[in-house]
């Protein structure tokens, strides 16, 4: 559904991306590993395009060519981010959050029934609908954040470490929705995580990022038993 | 007493001009976070735009004066003529240079501004023009027997009304809350499917078409209109901006009628010499003891 191919990324003179390969099959969860500076957040940034990639990369989704294309235009086809540290419109109510996630969307008819499949995974949304999202503790902007990507509905929905700064319970909770959304909406992700553990155990394939290129690949079970990966990602001495 | 009145209603219609002017700076500052230096002169060619079109109406600049609907006509006129310079002036001047620092964009805006103004003086000619009388201003006398002229009157009401339907924009319609949602963070709406440049372009359009209203307004109360008229005005609403909080949207308002009311009480009771220093005052003690403005809050530094 997604391949990215030989993508390389410059911040002015620092090379964040060295040419890296990804693929993420249709219905899957792929999952993308790496320590802090890796390349992570760069790699989701140049998908969804709000990065410059570099001359020879190439970005397809679902067979088109979208490097480089303007942002909106790859969410209308289907392709929706929650970007790293949830970026909330702090000065929105949450309904309003929700209506910006829906910016695109044509069907008016089955917003009623997405808000209801949202407020019915994340209940506490509903009890915040007219709060300013600023207003929001981290753990129910993350879950705004997904829920306001979802409301585009995305067939590729792109999320950039949805643990960060979440509390240990929370982002249990947080990766089994992850797995809901991903089963009963057939919503294909592909997921960026430094808690590796986590991202691990639900994904059914991984990338290993480390400084702009990717060092390691297999099926999630592979890499979560691979004794570098236990090493360098799991905490294990 | 009547006097402290007439002054407070004078100073309240010309505050609601120089709001509606202020407005724009604000939502402009808003979305792009600089200041459009060329805001004023649109103001400038809102009033030309009525004056040229009440003689298109043919109606007579000495005396004549016309109907509600007509001048209510003449008002959407303008509106359309400004919202479309305005989007112009996004397009060529300031789209291009989206990815330069800001300073590159203030001094375009700088030469944009002097372009209309000399530009204008080259069309319009540099003599005064007197403004059609698009409506006969009646005394109106109130219980307390303060005089109010209906002019200043329909001024205010008519720049109520507009700010309304602004706040519905922008509290209520999908566009006007995108609007919100690119001030506070472009990347993530542009994350979200909003396309960055359409908001802006809309932006121009309102924030150009209220510049307009007030050209009309303005030449309506004091129908001596030049093209270097946009100057003081639009550095009043500037001013008036910065007083409410560059950026917030009920800031300008108000902060257009605060510096209207305070004008056109020093004119009255002090003298008509420091009219114009005023809002010059203002702006330094705003920025010695609030930067934020009234009603701004501090804008965290985007890391
Ligand atoms: N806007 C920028 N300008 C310059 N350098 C940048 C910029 N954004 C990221 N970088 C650099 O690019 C590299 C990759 O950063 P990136 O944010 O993609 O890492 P990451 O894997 O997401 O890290 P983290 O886990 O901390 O979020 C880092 O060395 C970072 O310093
Ligand atoms: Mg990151």
């Amino acid at each position: 559904m997604l391949r990215v191919e030989n993508l390389t990324v410059n911040y002015g003179a620092i090379n964040a991306l060295k040419g890296i390969t990804i693929n993420v099959p249709e219905k899957s969860i792929i999952t993308l590993i790496g320590a802090n500076g890796a390349g992570k957040t760069t790699t989701l940034r140049a998908i969804s395009s709000v990065v410059k990639s570099a001359g020879g990369s190439r970005i397809y989704y679902e067979d088109k060519d979208i490097t480089n294309l303007p942002p909106h235009k790859i969410v209308e086809m289907g392709l929706c981010q929650v970007p790293e540290g949830r970026l909330i419109f702090a000065n929105l109510t949450v309904k309003e959050n929700l209506d910006m996630g829906a910016y695109l969307r044509k069907d008016k008819q089955n917003l009623k029934n997405d808000l209801d499949f949202i407020f019915n995974i994340f209940p506490r949304l509903k009890e915040r609908i007219k709060q300013p999202g600023g207003t929001l503790s981290g753990g129910e902007q993350q879950m705004l954040a997904i829920s306001r990507a979802l409301m585009s509905k995305p067939k590729l929905l792109l999320l950039d470490e949805p643990s960060l700064g979440i509390a240990p319970i929370l982002v249990r909770t947080i990766f089994e929705k992850i797995v809901e959304i991903n089963k009963s909406l057939g919503t294909t992700i592909l997921l960026v995580e430094q808690n590796a553990h986590f991202a691990l155990s639900v994904a059914n394939f991984g990338y290993v990022l480390e400084t702009g290129n990717i060092i390691l690949e297999g099926p999630a079970k592979e890499l979560e038993a691979n004794p570098e990966v236990r090493k360098a990602y799991l905490g294990e001495a | 007493m009547t006097e402290f009145i007439q002054q407070l209603f004078n100073g309240l219609s010309l505050g609601s001009i120089y709001a509606l002017i202020a407005l724009g700076y604000t939502m402009i500052y808003g979305i792009l976070r600089f200041i459009n230096f060329a805001h004023g002169d649109v103001f400038m060619i809102g009033a030309f735009s009525g004056y040229y079109l009440g003689i298109v109406f043919a109606f007579s600049t000495s005396g004549g004066f016309t109907s509600l609907a007509l001048a209510f006509l003449i008002l959407i006129g303008a509106m359309a003529i400004c919202s479309v310079l305005g989007l112009v002036i996004e397009k060529l001047a300031y789209k291009p240079l989206r990815k330069s620092p800001k300073l590159t964009i203030l001094i375009t805006a700088i030469g944009v501004s002097l372009f209309l103004e000399y530009t204008g003086q080259l069309v319009f000619g540099a003599d005064p023009k007197s403004f059609p009388t698009l409506l006969e201003n009646k005394p109106i006398v109130n219980l307390s027997g303060a005089v109010i002229g209906s002019n200043p009157l329909v001024v205010l009401i008519t720049a109520a009304i507009l700010m309304l339907v602004l706040r519905m924009i922008v509290m209520k319609t999908k566009i006007g809350t995108a609007m919100r949602a690119v001030s506070f963070n472009p990347t993530a709406a542009s994350l979200m499917g909003i396309n960055i440049n359409a908001v802006i372009s809309f932006t121009f359009i309102i924030g150009s078409s209220l510049a307009g209203a007030a050209g009309i307004l303005y030449g309506l109360n004091y129908p001596s209109i030049d093209p270097l008229m946009g100057i003081l005005p639009g550095i009043k609403a500037f001013v008036a901006a910065v007083l409410g909080g560059i950026g917030n949207i009920p800031g300008a308002a108000l902060g257009g009628m605060i510096i209207g009311i305070i004008e056109t009480f020093v004119t009255g009771y002090i003298s008509p010499t420091f009219r114009d220093a005023i809002a010059f005052g203002i702006l330094i003690l705003i920025l010695l003891f609030k930067p934020t403005g009234l009603l701004g809050k501090k804008e965290v530094e985007k890391v």
